[in-house]
């Protein structure tokens, strides 16, 4: 599914080096989880691999079911498959937030060749998935995300990625903000949409996340690269022990 | 050329009507207000950022190419009175009949004949009463020497919309257009213009609301790009009258549009918005001045202009509140979009408040498309050019939510979504 061989990454802007070399292979159908300490890399490897400006890749290479990614546009990226839950969902006054659903599923058919879905027809699914996330129609007619509460604003990237279906889906930090009733309903909603041929990346500084979403592979990582990979039981390990022991270890 | 010389040339392209009749000395006092203080000049504060020469010009106007839109007016589904004018020239024999239940529409030089005719007092007497603050001697130019236009007295709640059709065909017509609008006690309606006038085009609107009316005015400024045109709307608002007034401006290449509002009654309300879509080269102002003269009045000033390559939006707006009108509610926001890094806007707020009790807010940003944003539209699978359009559209929403009617904001937002399409194109 994903391949991510020796991606070093530097901020435009800066000339800084964040990624140093970041090797990771997902296969469909698994979960993989990303731990580590504030300014390891973690979010920027999010932003890279959905193609967000302000990056520069100078070395290694990204692809998703064999198709070199790095040299699409973010769009191009989401018609593949490419999803990422942002960690601080976007508010966009002015546009509502069905028009944003509808335009981007329509988007990711027309570019796929298959046919848009009329208003109807759009209307019927969306209403059906957003009751499992407990969306109402008023947060649906609103403007994305605008005066949305942190729990509302995850559960409309849930949504966002229950209907646009992705193959490869990116969770930033998907618990940040987010009470313990919030933070299940929204695993349960990722949980809904695990198959065999969907993978996910989680992103988190929190075991407690993937008490709910239980992950195939946990990756530490630390000074933009993976330091160290193992199963679930690592996340329980950096959560008795913090992240200090470890990257003393792998130093 | 001096300055007193194309205010001559200028008063040379026009005669006044010979036939003998009550407008005549109107005329003659705006002609001699004209002729003492000349036209304007870019050295003065109030053209300070769009030069006024070509308005001044006696020569004939670029050269214009007729749009094929213009076919096809943008409230042509609506059902409403329709009135056309062809170059600047009513053409009542393409318009509709105009007999409806609370309407009175006559052409205006019909009704300067009419010795007892009801816009006498109201002709010239809006716009001459506003000359003092600021002197707008184009409008006394308009005043002193056009015959085109209607007089419209409203004496009910008309049931369909005015719409005022204005048809290009000629590539350098010249055009003066003055309107008179009555709106009497608790009467309204709802005022459509759309088109281009002319390649160069000077309109006048004096507007009266009595005490308890209401107008609904949307305009829809026509899209040829050499269009020159110069527009002005003095109104007075009596006690609990209402009046809101949108403007869509795509593209011309120099516009003016001012708006003087005098608040005379109490619980009136005052709005004027506009949306603007610049391209190359194109100048757009909105010069505002609402004076409050009464208590517990409200005013709201919304203007958001989209600009890119090279073209530049104005907005000059002035609150006055005048010592006594307590409680007033002024309101004002003027935005401007860059597209690019070669566009220019530039604001002018103002306020002059002499009265102590009252809320006046004024906001002018300036900014790009703000790229997290559209990150988070592209990455959603939306194409980047359909994500800016979607952008762009949000941020003129919040002017077109000015207007009061559903049907006209879509029609509106679907012209607005219709350029942005055809700009991808070209």
């Amino acid at each position: 599914m994903l391949i991510i061989n020796n991606l070093n990454v530097e901020l435009q802007e800066e000339n800084k080096k964040i990624l140093n070399g970041v090797n990771l292979e997902i296969k469909p159908g698994e979960v993989h989880a990303i731990m580590g300490p504030n300014g390891s890399g973690k979010s920027t490897l999010s932003y890279v691999l959905s193609g967000k400006d302000g990056y520069n890749v100078t070395e290694g290479t990204v692809s998703l079911d064999g198709e070199n990614i790095l040299n699409m546009e973010s769009y191009e990226r989401a018609a593949l498959g490419m999803f990422l839950a942002f960690q601080y969902p976007v508010e966009i006054p002015g546009v509502g937030n069905m028009t944003f659903l509808r335009t981007a599923l329509n988007s990711q058919r027309k570019a796929n060749g298959k046919e848009e879905l009329s208003a109807a027809e759009f209307l019927k699914v969306v209403r059906d998935k957003a009751k499992n996330l407990k969306i109402d129609a008023d947060m649906l007619k609103r403007p994305v995300n605008v005066g949305f509460s942190g729990g509302e604003k995850k559960r409309n990237e849930i949504l966002q990625m229950a209907m646009l279906e992705p193959k490869m889906c990116i969770l930033d930090e998907t618990d940040s903000g987010l009470d313990v009733d919030a933070m299940r309903l929204v695993a349960n909603g990722v949980n809904a949409l695990r198959s065999e041929s969907r993978s996910f990346l989680v992103i988190t500084h929190y075991q407690r996340l993937l008490d709910h979403i239980v992950p195939d592979f946990v990756h530490i990582m630390a000074e933009g690269r993976i330091i160290k990979s193992g199963n679930a039981d690592l996340a329980l390990e950096v959560e008795n022990n913090g992240y200090s022991q470890l990257l003393a270890e792998c130093a | 050329m001096a300055k007193d010389d194309v205010t001559k040339y200028k008063i040379d392209c026009y005669t006044l009507p010979a036939e003998s009749n009550w407008a005549n000395q109107t005329r003659a006092d705006a002609l001699s207000w004209l002729n003492q203080n000349g036209l304007p000049n870019g050295r003065e504060e109030y053209w300070k950022y769009t030069n006024p020469l070509s308005f001044n010009s006696s020569k004939p106007p670029l050269k214009n190419e007729i749009d094929p839109s213009y076919k096809k007016p943008i409230f042509d589904n609506i059902d409403c009175v329709k009135l056309v004018f062809v170059d600047g020239v009513l053409d009542l024999e393409n318009s509709d009949d105009l007999t409806l239940t609370g309407l009175e529409i006559e052409p205006l030089a019909k009704a300067n004949k009419n010795e007892d005719h009801w816009s006498l007092g109201y002709f010239g007497n809006i716009e001459g009463s506003s000359q003092k603050v600021v002197k707008k001697t184009l409008a006394s130019l308009n005043t002193a020497f056009a015959v085109q236009g209607l007089t419209i007295k409203i004496t009910d709640k008309v049931s369909k919309p005015i719409s005022v059709v204005y048809y290009h065909t000629d590539q350098i017509s010249e055009a003066l257009i003055h309107h008179v609008i009555k709106i009497e006690k608790n009467a309204h309606a709802t005022l459509l213009e759309s088109g281009g006038i002319s390649s160069r085009s000077n309109c006048v609107m004096e507007l009266s609301l009595e005490e308890n009316a209401s107008l609904d005015h949307i305009r829809v400024q026509g899209r040829s790009h050499e269009r020159e045109s110069i527009t002005y709307i003095f109104s007075n608002l009596e006690v609990n009258s209402c009046l809101k007034s949108f403007t869509l401006t795509v593209n011309g290449r120099l516009t003016r549009n001012e708006y003087i509002v005098n608040i005379n009654g109490e619980n009136a309300k005052a709005h004027v918005g506009g949306a603007i879509v610049g391209d190359n080269g194109f100048s757009h102002d909105d010069t505002v001045f609402i004076t409050h003269s009464a208590p517990n009045c409200e005013s709201r000033q919304v203007f958001k202009k989209v600009l890119r390559n090279g073209a530049k939006g104005v907005f000059q707006g002035k609150i006055l509140v005048k010592e006594g009108a307590q409680k007033t509610d002024g309101y004002q926001i003027s935005q401007g979009l860059m597209l690019d890094e070669d566009s220019n806007f530039l604001a002018k707020p103002e306020l002059e408040i002499y009265a102590d009790d009252v809320i006046c807010s004024h906001g002018s940003t300036c900014g790009e498309i703000d790229p997290t944003a559209l990150f988070y539209l592209t990455s959603r699978g939306i194409p980047k050019p359909e994500a800016q359009d979607m952008l762009v559209l949000a941020f003129l929403n919040e002017a077109i939510d000015e207007i009061t009617s559903n049907e006209i904001k879509e029609i509106i937002s679907k012209r607005l979504l219709d350029w942005m399409l055809k700009r991808h194109k070209s």
